[in-house]
């Protein structure tokens, strides 16, 4: 029996630890497909899955691409420039365009927060969360936990430190979520006009200090800055950001022999992490993109799986 | 033609009166208030197990004519007042254009005579299409029939303007009602800056871009001597510093939305924009100091800020839809579900709230049920439940934050001046 019955996946924070767990074993049975000499399953075949993406990206967009292809499921990519939205239909209009194209999952990136929740309660398609605004973007922080714990052997315990833009991050709050879920201890660290305020409740320590964050890790995830223009006037440089926040094989000296370094990418060298530690063996990042796939691979096949109906009867 | 009320409790709190007594109308006017009135009438209204009160008033309603007719007709927005049980309500001049001339006055007046089922008062902007930088003219405006000025939808931000503005509206007598909030420090939020706005990724609008400005408007008001009344209060700082300005003995009165005290930040967890609205929904403690606000008189009046708005404007993203929420038709159940029914308030305290204590802000001859006055009168059932749907909605807009809640209070009958202005059917 199947425990995770959502129609959608908008967000950790909504998932049960047996939900997510769930998520992770069934990526660790779709790893082996993309080691095959023919990589594909039939898992998806005949269905349709949308990338929807109102921003633009290409490593999210193409792992679910991959991702679904490999399941055998045929992909059809549409991006829409956020510009041209506001003179023209509306994001449930389009949804329900999509949908009358007969798609089964729609995947969708939006710069709202909240952008997938809505188009979940007026589609009966599968709605996947591939990141909206600064609020959740579950798929990769599943993909930092797989990761995680294929190198740790477990998420239990173990002591996360998650640095840099914590307040525009996306990526953050889905890893505070699931981390804090199956158990892990977070930290987070930020020069303090970049900690979202009450973020504390959502279970973690905070630090301003780089060492402290560092010292006592198993596993650190770092960010880079996504702070807005407005916002940079009140911020340091980026040079003096490496000074203070950025992670340096110096600063690893006394972390961990075996911690782990992981990034969601794309990286800024000299910025949030150097070179030499984003290209050390303590770094995972590539490993991340790889897992990715299988993780979006295992969301796609759960959500398609599931019998839930859509019951909210919104115009 | 006369019209008897019979064996309704009558809850006048202007007149003292909480009891049994039967209500005779003739023509526009309350003509006897009397234990058993047996006089032959036209029409006989049976109110046993009611209760009978001064119309409701409401001090922050957005009719939205002119300009946004697609929201709100005066029409249809005083259909939604009587409905509430509101025989008066304060238009809010944040119209398209904007009310700031007195000629746009009369023109909207002329639309009210035509069009509205209730009495409609008129405030003006205080500064010229609501831009903050020139004053109206007050004098002409107060002669158009305006009783109060507001940039209700903005706050005034250049403090020498808004000085100036109620050092006149002082010496005129008008009433300055202050929408608070420092755009700096509000700037682009959308939810309660707090572990809301962190938890949705969504931008803030902080307390104290709300409490700031209230506390700039007092100073401003205790220094010209202007009646200032803060509408829509939210967060606990700001009903402090009401509070000590009226020990200070300042002309400081303050209004809050049921919204404020019967929801709080939690419901818009769920990215519903009905739940967006301006200042936002604060935390648990802040509805908590608003209700105990409202027991000990802090607030004086409960206002919906009924802000309409179409289907097109709340149904997109969180952060790109419209501040606002409609309230006439749901307000005095809301407040009797929330205050009454929980003891924060008893009957009698909550009818004050909007009859005679909106009445003596706004220094109109209203919220009574005094012999001879205009009958303005409600007449609702403070135990009967029923669940707020679209479909019941008599508003052109559908977006309450209270649909699909279940509340306690209905509104049977409201006469406005001696008129039968809304009969509940079903």
């Amino acid at each position: 029996m199947q425990i995770f019955k959502r129609k959608d996946l908008l967000g950790l924070e909504e998932l049960s630890k047996e939900e997510i767990e769930e998520i992770l074993f069934t990526a660790e049975s779709f790893k082996e497909v993309s080691t095959r000499e023919i990589k594909k399953v039939p898992a998806l075949r005949g269905k349709t899955v949308v990338n929807l993406f109102y921003e633009p990206s290409t490593r999210t967009r193409v792992s679910f691409e991959v991702a679904a292809k490999r399941l055998s499921a045929d992909v059809i990519n549409v991006s829409i420039e956020t510009s041209s939205v506001k003179k023209g239909e509306t994001l449930i209009d389009t949804g329900k365009n999509i949908e009358a194209l007969k798609a089964d999952i729609i995947v969708i990136r939006h710069g709202s927060s909240g952008a997938p929740a809505m188009l979940a309660r007026h589609l009966k398609a599968n709605v996947v969360n591939a990141g909206d605004g600064w609020h959740e973007h579950p798929t990769q922080a599943l993909l930092d936990i797989f990761t995680l714990k294929e190198k740790k052997g477990k998420i239990k315990d173990l002591k996360v430190s998650i640095i840099g833009d914590i307040a525009h991050s996306r990526v953050a709050r889905s890893n505070i979520w699931g981390l804090t879920k199956l158990g892990a201890q977070v930290k987070v660290c930020a020069p303090k006009m970049l900690i979202p305020p009450g973020i504390e409740k959502m279970g973690v320590k905070i630090t301003n200090d780089i060492e402290n964050a560092l010292n006592d890790a198993d596993a650190v995830n770092i960010l880079r800055m996504q702070f807005e223009r407005d916002e940079k006037a009140a911020f340091p440089q980026e040079l003096e950001y490496f000074k203070t926040f950025g992670v340096t094989e110096e600063r690893l000296e006394k972390a961990k022999k075996d911690i782990i370094i992981m990034h969601p990418g794309p990286i800024n060298r000299g910025i949030e992490i150097s070179s030499a530690v984003a290209d050390g063996e303590r770094s995972v990042i590539l490993e991340q993109v790889t897992n990715g796939i299988a993780v979006r691979m295992a969301v796609l096949f759960l959500v398609s799986q599931s019998q839930e109906q859509n019951h909210e009867d919104h115009n | 033609m006369k019209t008897i009320i019979k064996g309704g409790r009558v809850i006048d709190p202007k007149n003292n009166l909480d009891q049994c007594l039967d209500v005779l109308i003739e023509e526009d006017r309350i003509k006897e208030i009397a234990p058993q009135i047996r006089e032959q009438a036209d029409q006989v209204i049976d109110a046993s197990n009611k209760i009978v009160a001064p119309g409701l008033i409401d001090l922050h309603v957005h009719l939205r004519e002119p300009g946004r007719e697609d929201k709100e007709t005066i029409l249809s927005g005083t259909r939604a007042a009587a409905k509430g049980g509101f025989t008066t309500v304060l238009a809010m001049p944040n119209c398209e254009p904007a009310i700031d001339s007195p000629e746009k006055v009369r023109s909207l007046n002329q639309r009210i005579k035509k069009d509205a089922r209730v009495n409609v008062l008129v405030s003006s902007a205080i500064t010229l299409e609501r831009a903050g930088q020139k004053i109206t003219d007050l004098d002409s405006l107060q002669k158009e029939g305006v009783l109060a000025i507001t940039d209700d939808g903005s706050s005034v931000e250049d403090s020498k303007i808004m000085l100036n503005a109620m050092q006149r509206a002082k010496e005129l007598d008008l009433l300055v009602i202050a929408h608070c909030e420092d755009v700096f420090l509000s700037k682009k939020g959308v939810v309660n800056k707090g572990f809301t706005s962190t938890k949705l990724g969504l931008k803030g609008i902080s307390r104290e871009s709300e409490y700031s400005r209230v506390a700039r408007d007092i100073e401003l008001a205790e220094k010209s001597n202007a009646r200032l009344h803060i509408a829509h209060v939210s967060c606990r700082e700001s009903v402090e510093m009401v509070a000590k300005a009226k020990k200070r003995g300042l002309r400081v009165s303050a209004e809050t939305a049921p919204h404020y005290f019967a929801l709080d930040e939690e419901a818009a967890w769920s990215f519903d924009t009905n739940m967006k609205m301006n200042p936002p929904l604060r935390a648990k403690e802040d509805a908590e100091s608003i209700r105990q606000a409202l027991a000990e008189g802090v607030i004086d009046v409960i206002a919906s800020d009924h802000a309409p708005h179409t289907i097109n404007e709340k149904a997109i993203e969180f952060d790109r839809a419209a501040f606002g929420v409609i309230g006439l038709e749901t307000e005095l159940a809301v407040a009797i579900t929330e205050l009454v029914n929980k003891k924060i308030l008893t009957l009698f305290d909550l009818i004050k709230k909007f009859t005679v204590n909106p009445a003596s802000i706004i220094k109109i001859d209203k919220g009574a049920l005094s012999p001879a006055a205009v009958a303005d009168l409600v007449i609702f059932s403070p135990e009967k439940e029923w669940v707020v749907k679209k479909e019941n909605l008599v508003s052109k807009s559908s977006n309450s934050c209270f649909l699909g809640k279940r509340i306690k209070g209905v509104v049977e009958y409201t006469f406005c001046q001696g008129q039968m202005v809304y009969a509940r059917q079903d």
